[in-house]
């Protein structure tokens, strides 16, 4: 009986491995799932924590309740890969051995790349950072905000904008517009990736005032003098600093054959085959393709290693529909006062805006609140 | 352009905006005063893009040379 082995449980990892199971019989492959953590978190609840416009306990679930009964959970953190020998250690010492590897792994925010970053900025990547920067809004009373990209790539590239406009409509409702300065910066010479979207989110920007300096490459954050400094020699000042980390992949794949430095898993942008190892797959955050780090892309890619890593092992072809990822990337943009729009993409088609509505904004709270019954289990 | 020695060099041919730039970003950020950093894009935004941040970041854009697949773009740091 062959062994599959999912690392991560997190959208990727468990989706993948609801998928595996249903495909295949109970006789051809046992399906391991190794998650560090008990939950499976739903992290776009996290934007919401620091306008108290959610709740930290809505973002999570046990793992457990989500996957399929014939997967055998363990839970431990992964120290160790060796794809040569086709086995992964844990911290506690246990090793589990596989034939057939998905890594799902995802990214996280590392505040200690930057100098100062950890005592002066906040962020809401993490539980922890998001409950702490809602104590921060709640006591602020006027003075110089700067929100910005404290490095690429990080995960969902849509939420500092978000973040943005959803603290201009909070200042505005607390009656603290007038007495804030909002100031957003980013490390390229637009204040988006992708260049379509980045004009229609700067006249956005422009619209409620909002202070944008571009080619900003945060370099240093001085908590004393409550300034922070970029590569490119620019100093802005701020009362309340709210900066996206530099992210990195899982510590045990920086510098791991498979990955780069950053932990970055060296993934077929199609294929999501990891180069040079036919028996391993790589979704989600953890890859190297240049696209966007969301979960929306995690959910699309989750058919494809599916169907492909079921096809190697009965040594059948893919069936075409799940053959290959076409780079297919949705995110929502909450804009503010009660509004969102879109960004729907693949590889061969850019982005086309909507004119932020009300519509899309409830497509948005609807799809965070079923997230839990439709997407971990594959329902759709 | 021929002939420029480099302490670096970055191929990002086959990604896209803005990688080839961050690559250029993140090679100047980690070497030392002096050197020469090279980054080969296929991308041809990278054309504009990266001497344009060179110019913001105060350092020396030597030029431009035509590739296989692309153009290397030379840096050297000088502050
Ligand atoms: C504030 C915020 C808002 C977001 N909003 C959106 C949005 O609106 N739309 C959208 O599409 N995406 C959004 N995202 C991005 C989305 O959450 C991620 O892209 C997505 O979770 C990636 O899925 P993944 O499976 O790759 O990784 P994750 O979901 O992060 O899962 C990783 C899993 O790996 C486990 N793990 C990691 N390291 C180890 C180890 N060493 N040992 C064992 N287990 C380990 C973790 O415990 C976890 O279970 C948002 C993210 C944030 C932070």
């Amino acid at each position: 009986m062959k062994r599959i082995l999912v690392l991560g449980g997190g959208i990727g990892g468990t989706l993948v491995a609801n998928l595996i199971a249903r495909k295949l019989k109970k006789e051809e492959a046992e399906i391991t799932l190794i998650s560090a953590s008990q939950r499976h978190i739903y992290q776009p609840v996290w934007l919401y924590i620091p306008f108290s416009m959610d709740d930290i306990r809505s973002a999570s679930k046990p793992l457990k309740n989500l996957l399929n009964k014939r997967i055998k959970l363990v839970l431990g953190n992964i120290t160790q890969l060796d794809a040569g020998i086709q086995k992964v250690t844990l911290e506690d010492g246990q090793q589990i051995d596989y034939d057939f590897l998905v890594v799902a792994t995802g990214s996280h925010p590392s505040p200690e790349d930057v100098p100062g970053f950890k005592e002066g900025a906040h962020f809401f990547y993490t539980e922890d950072s998001a409950s702490r920067l809602r104590v921060a809004l709640e006591e602020f009373r006027g003075g110089k905000i700067v929100v910005g990209v404290g490095g690429l790539p990080h995960k969902c590239p849509v939420a500092p904008l978000e973040f943005t406009f959803l603290v201009e409509h909070f200042l505005n409702k607390r009656k603290l517009r007038d007495k804030t300065e909002l100031t957003y910066t980013y490390p390229l010479n637009r204040v988006f990736t992708i260049e379509s979207a980045a004009g229609y989110a700067q006249t956005l920007l422009e619209q409620r005032n909002v202070q944008i300096e571009t080619f900003f490459n945060l370099e240093e954050v001085d908590p004393e003098n409550k300034v922070i400094r970029s590569m490119e020699g620019t100093e802005l000042p701020y009362d309340l600093l709210v900066m996206i980390p530099p992210h990195r992949g899982a510590k045990f794949l920086q510098g791991n054959p498979i990955a780069d430095e950053q932990g970055w898993v060296k993934t077929n942008r199609n294929t999501l085959q990891v180069t040079g190892f036919d028996n391993i797959w790589a979704m989600g955050d953890t890859t190297d393709i240049p696209i966007s780090k969301a979960g929306s892309v995690t959910h699309f890619e989750a058919p494809v290693v599916a169907e492909r890593l079921v096809a190697t092992l009965r040594k059948t072809t893919p069936h075409k529909k799940h053959a290959e990822y076409g780079g297919k990337v949705l995110c929502f943009i909450e804009t503010g006062y009660g509004t969102a729009t879109k960004l729907e993409f693949d590889y061969q088609n850019p982005p086309k805006t909507p004119k932020p509505n009300r519509m899309i904004r409830l497509e948005k709270i609807l799809f965070n609140k079923a997230y839990f019954f439709l997407v971990p289990t594959g329902r759709i | 352009m021929q002939g420029i020695t480099f302490t670096k060099e970055v191929d990002a041919r086959g990604t896209f905006c803005p990688g080839p730039l961050m690559e250029m970003i993140r090679a100047v950020k980690s070497c030392s005063l002096g050197d020469v950093v090279a980054v080969i894009s296929s991308d041809e935004g990278s054309r504009k893009d990266i001497p344009a941040w060179i110019e913001k970041a105060k350092q020396e854009f030597l030029g431009e040379e035509a590739v296989t697949g692309g153009y290397r773009l030379y840096c050297r740091k000088i502050k």
